[in-house]
């Protein structure tokens, strides 16, 4: 199997769904000419031209705004975000236009659009460039929310995403963009709402999302190697839906979870997961559930503590003996 | 307007505008039923909208019946005053061309033929609503009648209406959007962003700011800065703009005929200005909508600019209407109301299950998608 990029993998998924369905338009800023912010959309505009891959002035209200319209009349637009930290200037579209226009229709309207770009800190761009929006759209219903760990995730959700019909918000990682995994050539696509054991273990539950999947990975690693601990490693993938189902069976399996989050504590989603565990769970814990989230300030500039503010390693590792 | 009106200090702009260079309506500026698009109307047409107008306002007058009997929740926002803003508009319809507007959404709707029973079961909150009792007064939808609502927060709407036009011109369609919005969502950014990129992509789309002179309890002077009009600030885009006498059905008619011609044939926006005035306050729960204005400037208005009325007088001139005819079709709008408030009355309310239905497509339509994952949560 090749190994390609997170990046690639979307760009990808986006080629393929852009050849399939005509209704599939990318809209964004800098995402035709200039292939991409991030580069996430590198040579769609000259391989699909104007009328698929847009060129968005820096207006995100205007047009999500507008992209939220012509998916209610079929259109499937794949709007692009350079930070999923811009969505508050089209805060109202998203989560009034988009997330209600559903249920206050009494069902008659869907909004077949993706949003998507990177949500993450750990960059050094300073708080108005790290926010982690997930919890804020998970809480929202109506939305659906994924953010995929790993680049062959990437691709499959992405697919999945811009197929269903009901609005879905995609958020990648900067910091993944140029990993690489593993890609099968041949298509495949992931279903929302399905999470995947990244790695199996016995003694407790590392549960995570996004780029703190791979945080936790390694963390795992050590664990094995200096502690003889055998962590399972359970990526939910999508956030809304959200496979409880596995995250009720690593638990009853291992006894044990600590929970690794991007986010926030407060509100955050591992919190949710945390009330999901004690609720449906608690006769199969052998510890309180224990949380590893970003510590909970807005994002630092400082190189040096970013790096500490986000889920790290030793603290993962350092909750892990805590209730071992 | 009246002479009397304290928002007469404002500088007016000469008719017909500079910036309008459309020779059907140019044709006679001081009568608009010669424009073509009138001129042709036949007497049943006309009559047709006198029947539209009374309508709305006969709902209206009901629903506000029940609403001040405790029978109705949230808010209830009136559009009587500005009937034959939606009427004239509205006729003018073609099969691509949609209709989105915010949050006093009655007269649009049934302007656009959804019926007295649904759009009243949904203020009473019954399962036979329109949307089955979910949105309430502020959110109407027919989108079988391109009619994509009633939308809640001020200048919403604005972007979804562009959305529309995209849409149209994705698909090679030949429409345009009407996006309706008041005076007051003027000042919201999203309107000015749409504006942008209407005019930066040549979208088919006419903002219609119906200009009832009041954003809630704020005059248009205390709240918006301009020259001599708000439609003028379509300029700084480059977008043609006009105003049309929002009591004159026919110059409703003439001008937005005109702007939609644009964006059928050039596929370029147009931001048309109506003046308009609503009798009632901001929603009936403004309780301060005798104080932020003069009860003689209400009364002005509905003695000298009221459109129904003038509509009504204009039809009896033109010898196609008696004031017989007129009553009947009065009587038969009230009635056609009375019935739909007692449809609302005896229809169910929606049952509990139900919160959780319209949320997701996917699950709605119990697709796989629908069914993998959980969708939602309890406590």
């Amino acid at each position: 199997m090749p190994l390609i990029t997170y990046r690639k993998a979307l760009n990808d998924a986006l080629a393929e769904e852009i050849s399939r369905d005509e209704n599939v338009v990318i809209i964004g800023e800098e995402v035709a000419q200039y292939n991409g912010a991030y580069k996430v959309t590198e040579g769609l505009w000259q391989r699909f031209g104007d009328k698929r891959v847009v060129d968005a002035p820096i207006s995100e209200a205007g047009f999500i705004g507008m992209g939220i319209g012509a998916s209610m009349l079929g259109i499937r637009p794949v709007m692009e975000l350079m930070f999923w930290s811009f969505a508050y200037v089209a805060w109202d579209q998203i989560i009034n236009n988009a997330g209600q226009v559903r249920y206050m229709s009494g069902g008659l309207i869907n909004c077949p659009i993706v949003i998507r770009g990177p949500a993450n800190g750990g960059t050094n761009v300073g708080a108005t460039h790290s926010h982690t929006p997930e919890n804020f759209i998970a809480n929202t219903p109506g939305l659906k929310v994924v953010c995929p760990a790993t680049a062959y995730d990437a691709k499959g959700l992405m697919k999945s995403a811009i197929r269903d019909n009901d609005p879905v918000c995609v958020m990648e990682n900067t910091l993944l963009y140029g990993e690489s995994w593993e890609v099968p050539e041949e298509e495949y696509l992931i279903p929302l709402g399905v999470a995947d054991i990244k790695r199996e273990g016995t003694d407790v539950s590392l549960i995570a999302h996004g780029r703190a999947v791979i945080t936790a990975l390694k963390a795992a690693e050590i664990l094995a190697a200096e502690h003889d601990i055998h962590a399972e490693v359970l990526d939910l993938r999508s956030i809304r839906p959200l496979d409880e189902e596995a995250i009720l069976n690593t638990v009853r399996k291992t006894h044990r979870a600590v929970l690794v989050d991007e986010n926030k504590p407060f509100c955050g989603v591992s919190a949710q997961i945390a009330a999901t565990i004690q609720e449906k769970a608690f006769d199969d814990l052998d510890a309180p559930v224990q949380r590893v989230c970003s510590l909970d300030a807005p994002a630092i500039y400082s190189p040096a503590l970013e790096n500490l503010q986000l889920p790290t390693v030793s603290r993962i590792i350092e909750k892990v003996l805590q209730i071992r | 307007m009246d002479a009397q009106c304290s928002l007469e200090a404002m500088p007016k702009l000469p008719n017909p505008m500079p910036i309008v260079t459309d020779d059907e309506v140019a044709v006679d500026p001081a009568d608009y039923a010669r424009a073509e698009i009138n001129a042709s109307l036949k007497p049943k047409q006309k009559i047709g909208f006198l029947r539209e107008m009374i309508r709305i306002r006969r709902f209206e007058q009901t629903s506000l019946k029940y609403y001040n009997q405790g029978l109705m929740g949230g808010f209830l926002h009136l559009y009587i005053g500005q009937e034959a803003v939606a009427v004239g508009t509205v006729s003018l319809l073609g099969k691509n061309d949609h209709v989105i507007t915010a949050y006093r959404d009655h007269g649009h709707a049934l302007a656009v033929g959804m019926g007295m029973n649904e759009c009243m079961a949904e203020l009473f909150g019954k399962a036979t609503g329109c949307s089955r009792g979910k949105g309430g007064s502020m959110h109407f939808f027919a989108p079988d009648k391109n009619y994509w609502g009633g939308h809640g927060i001020v200048g919403g709407q604005t972007p979804l209406g562009l959305g529309l036009a995209y849409g149209l011109k994705y698909k090679g369609l030949k429409g345009c959007a009407l996006c309706f919005m008041g005076d007051g969502a003027v000042n919201q950014g999203a309107y000015h962003e749409s504006l942008n990129l209407a005019a930066l992509w040549k979208l088919p789309v006419v903002y219609i700011i119906e200009n009832n002179k009041y954003s809630m309890g704020t005059t248009l002077e205390r709240s918006s800065a301009m020259r001599n009009c708000l439609a003028e600030r379509a300029d700084g885009y480059g977008i043609v703009w006009d105003i049309a006498n929002g009591e004159d059905l026919y110059e409703v008619r003439a001008k937005t005929a005109s702007a939609m011609r644009r964006a059928h044939d050039q596929s370029l926006p147009t931001v048309l200005e109506v003046d308009t005035y609503r009798y009632y306050g901001h929603s009936v729960a403004d309780a301060n909508a005798k104080k932020y204005r003069s009860p003689e400037e209400i009364e002005r208005y509905k003695n000298h600019h009221d459109p129904i009325r003038l509509w009504k007088k204009r039809l009896i001139d033109e010898g196609v209407l008696t004031e017989a005819d007129a009553d009947a079709i009065d009587e038969a709008a009230k009635e056609e109301a009375d019935n739909a408030a007692q449809f609302a009355i005896d229809s169910d309310t929606p049952s509990p299950e139900t919160i959780f239905e319209d949320v997701y497509w996917e699950v709605d339509n119990k697709t796989d998608a629908g069914s993998t994952g959980k969708h939602f949560f309890s406590e």
